[in-house]
């Protein structure tokens, strides 16, 4: 017997909104990896699951094995000039060159510090503007049509004014890192709290608690697993624009060896440069998927 | 059982008293002058056909909603906002699954209560509730039965004065329903409180309620909002045997009243 009452009427939708919404916004973002890994199979009897499981981590493990193969077979065979590709030989010998003189430690953690700074500045800063706007009505109103139309400039074009009122300094590089990170965490974090079950926010109100209270004993707890998905998006757009800001103007970083190996015809080290990028990328990607593990487990 | 200890025992049940409630959603009138008393320690029972405004009713003694007119006094001082002299418990559980069992208890603690007064008193109403040996549970880890008992701990921990139930028992299975009935007598001769409670099922408003108040609409005009059609003062004293021939005929009146024959007919 369905039991609905008036008073059922009037309060918002609850559940469900959220994790579509997240959908919706990583696929936006060409990027599926949220969440994705969190969920093991279970329908696997126990004692073919570890080996399954096995076999699956083992094959993602076959692509990068056939393209360093092919690759090294085409260099090997000289099928592409060694000037268009350098053959992976080479490339170690580049990597063990710059690591001997500590440029490329020097090159590395410099990157990896803009990044880190951009994406904690980012973060918090979209954690904020998502609370405000998915939480009050008014925040709202006021906030998220702006935000929008802020959102929408393509990141990079902010660059020119960036350059021009802070200068091209470390200041510009982590301001247009944080600007790449801000808006995934905004994005996530606004949608995800405008859907928290309206029934356990009445029972807070219930219960007497503050508005702050309400915040941080149910509203945040709630949308977690959301916040987690937001921040490895905005880790995802961190180095993205990590590149961006240190292709432009820099003397230092994973982006400046890239031009600078370009501007040599250094095509080896262009090789390791993304190389690099993509083991930093994917290590700290990594680092907060096991985070997400553990939120998960921890509150939901 | 009594398993309150005086020490912290203070509150008191607490009378509540509405005059001529009345709520309008959008110009619908839900409520139409229901004017009631409820003694301290009374049990009431709510009963009226689905969507009739018993739930409204609930919000407005537990502040979460007002009157459109009219006004409700716990213990003569009016309603004017979410009253923490009430507490509320809901059809469904409502526990936040990422605490424990024992910490979403502690969620319904009276702000500025001492960690350790507090627990102890958490640890009190679970022991009371039979979850003793689940509070470090989650809820999702838990029976359906189970989470609304800690749902009830956690609206007891404040010594509420006043406890509005809205259909506790209605989503558990029926033998759960039975056993929950007994566990809220229990409750409410070991803690002090007056409990008001919606129920659809008028063996249960039987069982529980020093009275059963039927809410509905008058036939003669409808569309004028739910009032009260009836109160029915239940003969005898708890525990009441559930078998009780004397209540039979009570439950058929009250059935009738909502509008459900015991025989079926054919006209």
């Amino acid at each position: 017997m369905p039991n609905r009452t008036i008073a059922e009427a009037p309060a918002p939708e609850t559940g469900a909104g959220a994790p579509a919404s997240l959908h919706q916004y990583s696929s936006t973002y060409g990027y599926s990896a949220a969440g994705s890994e969190a969920t093991p199979p279970v329908e696997a009897p126990v004692g073919s699951r570890r080996s399954t499981r096995g076999w699956l981590i083992s094959a993602g493990v076959v692509l990068p094995v056939l393209l360093f193969a092919a690759w090294w077979t085409i260099s090997a065979l000289a099928l592409v000039p060694e000037h268009r590709l350098p053959s992976p030989a080479s490339v170690l010998e580049a990597a063990v060159e710059l690591g001997s003189n500590g440029t490329l430690l020097t090159h590395i953690a410099i990157s990896t510090q803009r990044v880190l700074i951009g994406f904690a500045a980012g973060s918090l800063i979209g954690l904020a503007l998502g609370a405000l706007v998915g939480l009050s009505k008014w925040g709202s109103a006021f906030l998220s049509p702006t935000v929008g139309a802020f959102r929408a400039v393509p990141s990079l074009a902010w660059v020119p004014l960036l350059v021009l009122y802070v200068g091209i300094n470390e200041d510009s590089k982590v301001a247009l890192i944080a600007i790449g990170a801000l808006f995934p965490v905004y994005t996530t974090v606004a949608g995800a709290l405008r859907h928290v079950d309206a029934h356990l926010v009445e029972l807070g109100r219930a219960y007497g608690l503050s508005r702050w209270e309400l915040l941080t004993q149910v509203q945040l707890p709630a949308v977690v697993p959301s916040i987690v998905s937001g921040l490895r998006l905005a880790l995802a757009q961190a180095w993205l624009f990590l590149v961006a800001a240190e292709l432009i103007a820099s003397s230092m970083g994973l982006g400046f060896l890239l031009v600078d190996s370009q501007n040599n015809g250094r095509v080896d080290r262009m090789f390791l440069t993304i190389i690099l990028l993509g083991i930093l990328g994917k290590t700290t990607d990594a680092l907060i998927g096991l985070l997400e593990k553990y939120l998960l487990k921890r509150w939901s | 059982m009594s398993i309150a200890s005086p020490a912290l025992s203070t509150a008191a049940a607490l009378g509540v008293s509405l005059s001529g409630v009345s709520r309008v959603f959008d110009s619908k009138v839900v409520l139409r002058d229901v004017d009631l008393t409820v003694a301290p320690g009374e049990i009431i029972a709510l009963i009226g056909a689905s969507g009739c405004g018993k739930s409204t009713l609930l919000r407005q003694i537990s502040g979460l909603d007002l009157p459109s007119s009219g006004a409700i006094a716990i213990n003569g001082e009016r309603v004017t906002g979410i009253d923490l002299r009430c507490s509320v418990g809901f059809q469904e559980p409502r526990l936040l699954p990422w605490r424990t069992l024992e910490q979403n208890a502690l969620l319904g603690l009276p702000r500025g209560t001492a960690k350790s007064e507090g627990q102890e008193r958490v640890r009190e109403l679970l022991r009371l509730v039979g979850l003793a040996d689940a509070s470090s549970l989650r809820p999702r880890q838990v029976s359906g039965g189970m989470a609304q008992r800690a749902s009830l701990a956690r609206a007891l921990a404040r010594r509420p004065g006043v406890l509005v139930l809205d259909e506790p028992f209605g989503a558990l299975d029926a033998l759960t329903r039975l056993q929950m009935q007994d566990l809220l007598l229990d409750v409410h001769a070991a803690e002090p409180t007056t409990i008001i409670l919606v129920t659809h099922d008028v063996d249960e408003a039987l069982y529980l309620a020093d009275r059963v108040v039927l809410l509905g609409t008058d036939p003669a005009a409808p569309g004028s909002g739910a009032s009260i059609r009836s109160i029915t003062a239940v003969p005898g004293s708890r525990p009441r045997d559930r078998g009780d021939a004397t209540l039979a005929h009570l439950r058929a009146e009250l059935l009738e009243g909502l509008g459900v024959h015991t025989h079926h007919s054919n006209h």
